[in-house]
């Protein structure tokens, strides 16, 4: 009884006299216990519960519109069709069209991105400057700061440059948060400084640092901020569906709405169409997978 | 930083501090102007600019825009003025989703995470299994599950009809069901994030610790509410918050989902504000209630930050 409620007492004891690699093994193998069956089992039940509507998904959308709606309890299409599909790429829908607006404007925010995140935090981690306590406290500040706020006033400001059902307004607003600034700066903090101060002696000048040492260091994190701000814009709903209006202009999650609407009851139909919208960024995750879940996982643990 | 034989060489020997100090400050901002500009246009100017916008009667498709201070502000606090009850019932149902959203979307990833501490083979492949939906968007979780749960052709009322139990649950269209399925979806769609972030919180915490109180004879669950949950605590602090904020702000599932029925019960502040403001042009009043919204969420958020730091003395 007393001494279990010690622990926190001796955290920081046992953290400096034996750094994690002096662990001895048996004290590793006691915290991470034998898994039993009971472990495998409830992890793969939550598994199926998450796996199986996604392939309901994929399979209904081989289904017929009378197959889908005559045997709801039945994943397996009957007859396999790619008529939802078909459906899609020759209907009033420009789906397709919504496909390439949901690429251009997530590759062209991500891009604006990676060249004026990188570029503000370099200034913000390794340059002494007037006002810096300024430009990064109000960085930091607005990260708190809920969307809705700005949801209003940029419909005006995007308006007023005649950007309304524009790609513009997808592209350029979306990228003007501070998680990228901020991603970037805690990397470029964590950079040794040696190589930069060899070349500093050598006379290289900021650009020089900039360019040929700090970002082909940060190659690991510029790729996770471009995979997470591809995903962020690609997957963004409610500014979409009040600033993108015609029909051709759409991108693909104002798109599915819109899907949804017109197809209500062709479930075959609705399927394909968030098929369409998810295999882009399941591949991404697929291959990225290491990178996004670590540096969400390390969000915490900094914070 | 200073090393004087690094300024001898950069700066030819005696080049006043001062103005080496103004050359890095331009330096600076050249690097940072691509981004302050853009900062400053979208982020920035419409925060100040929707202050403005709050203080009038604000059609955009007329060209005056009469000044009217605070009265606003004053509207959503008096009873039976145009906004006073639709905004606090969707302030309520917003608190409703948050209140039924928030213990679920803690609790069961903290169980998943304890699971993966364990040494299980394929830990990374269930990881990642769980995080998947999470990087799908809204709209398609939102029409899978409008597919899933439609109370009459969709897929869970049919199979739950095969296993003989009620098959006419009105999942989509009436309260309390309707919140069920939203909150359900939410859980489905995001417990990965809060999985891999609490995961990482339980690597960190030393395994001396568990062994210590292995040796004071203490049992699974003692070692769980002594050290882990002890040691959780700024992970926790930081994922109740953002949970929160996130579960506050919530839009495109009601949006598509339940479309704030039955009625407006599923109305949530976000979908009522922004449907304020861009549908019915109401500018002025809706981002007077986006502020008021954020001093609720900034208030929740600070009570929530003290809560968690007395609880550790």
């Amino acid at each position: 009884m007393s001494t279990v409620t010690t622990p926190t007492a001796t955290a920081s004891d046992t953290r400096s006299a034996a750094p994690e690699p002096a662990a001895p093994a048996r004290a590793r193998n006691r915290r991470r216990r034998t898994p039993n069956v009971l472990t495998y089992v409830v992890l793969f039940l939550i598994s199926f519960i998450i796996v199986v509507p996604l392939l309901w998904m994929l399979l209904t959308s081989f289904k017929t519109d009378f197959d889908a709606i005559n045997s709801p309890a039945s994943p397996w299409p009957n007859p396999v069709t790619t008529e939802a599909y078909g459906t899609l790429a020759t209907g009033n829908l420009p789906i397709l069209r919504w496909f390439a607006n949901s690429v251009i404007a997530a590759s062209a925010q991500t891009a604006i991105i990676l060249v004026t995140a990188s570029t503000a935090a370099y200034a913000l981690a390794r340059l002494e400057f007037r006002g810096k306590k300024i430009v990064f406290g109000a960085i930091v500040a607005t990260l708190l700061v809920p969307g809705v706020v700005f949801l209003i006033p940029n419909y005006l400001i995007v308006d007023s440059f005649g950007w309304l059902d524009s790609l513009w307004a997808i592209i350029v607003p979306g990228a003007a948060g501070a998680f990228g600034v901020f991603f970037l700066r805690q990397f470029f903090i964590s950079l040794p400084t040696e190589i930069e101060e060899a070349a500093r002696v050598d006379g290289a000048g900021d650009f020089r640092i900039f360019w040929q040492i700090i970002l082909p260091l940060s190659r690991p994190a510029l790729a996770t901020l471009a995979v997470l701000s591809f995903l962020t814009n690609w997957n963004d709903f409610i500014w979409p569906i009040y600033v993108l209006l015609s029909p051709e202009n759409l991108t693909l999650q104002p798109g599915l709405s819109v899907l949804q609407g017109t197809y209500s009851t062709h479930f075959g139909i609705v399927m394909a169409g968030a098929v369409i919208a998810s295999v882009p960024v399941l591949i991404l995750f697929t291959l990225a997978q290491k990178q996004i879940v670590e540096s969400v996982a390390s969000s915490g643990v900094k914070g | 930083m200073a090393d004087p034989a690094i300024v001898t060489r950069l700066g030819g020997g005696l080049r006043p501090r001062r103005a080496a100090a103004g050359r890095r400050t331009r330096t600076a901002y050249l690097f940072l102007t691509p981004f302050l500009v853009i900062f400053l246009i979208f982020v920035v100017f419409p925060a100040v600019y929707g202050l403005w916008i709050s203080l009038h009667v604000w059609n955009p498709l007329l060209d005056d825009h009469p000044f009217v201070g605070l009265q606003n502000f004053f509207d959503l606090f008096t009873p039976g003025s145009l906004t006073f009850e639709d905004f606090w019932e969707s302030m309520g149902a917003t608190g409703i989703f948050v209140v039924a959203s928030v213990p679920f979307l803690l609790a069961i990833p903290l169980g998943i995470a304890v699971l993966l501490n364990r040494r299980i083979k394929g830990g990374s492949v269930f990881r990642g299994i769980f995080f998947a939906p999470y990087v799908l968007g809204v709209a398609v979780v939102s029409v899978l599950w409008r597919y899933l749960l439609d109370p009459q052709l969709g897929v869970v009322n049919a199979v739950l009809g095969l296993l003989g139990l009620p098959s006419d649950i009105p999942w989509t269209v009436d309260v309390p069901w309707a919140w069920i399925s939203l909150v359900g979806i939410t859980v489905w769609w995001t417990l990965g994030l809060n999985t891999v972030i609490l995961l990482a919180g339980l690597k960190g915490i030393s395994p001396d610790l568990y062994e210590a109180a292995s040796l004071d004879g203490a049992g699974a669950w003692r070692k769980f509410t002594s050290v882990t949950l002890p040691g959780l605590r700024p992970v926790m602090t930081f994922v109740v918050t953002v949970t929160l904020l996130a579960s506050a702000n919530m839009f495109g599932q009601s949006f598509l989902i339940t479309q704030g029925g039955p009625g407006t019960q599923t109305r949530t502040a976000i979908m009522y504000i922004a449907n304020q403001g861009l549908v019915q042009n109401q500018m002025g009043a809706a981002t007077a209630m986006s502020y008021l919204l954020f001093a609720f969420l900034a208030i929740v958020s600070v009570v929530n930050f003290r809560l968690q730091r007395d609880n550790t003395k």
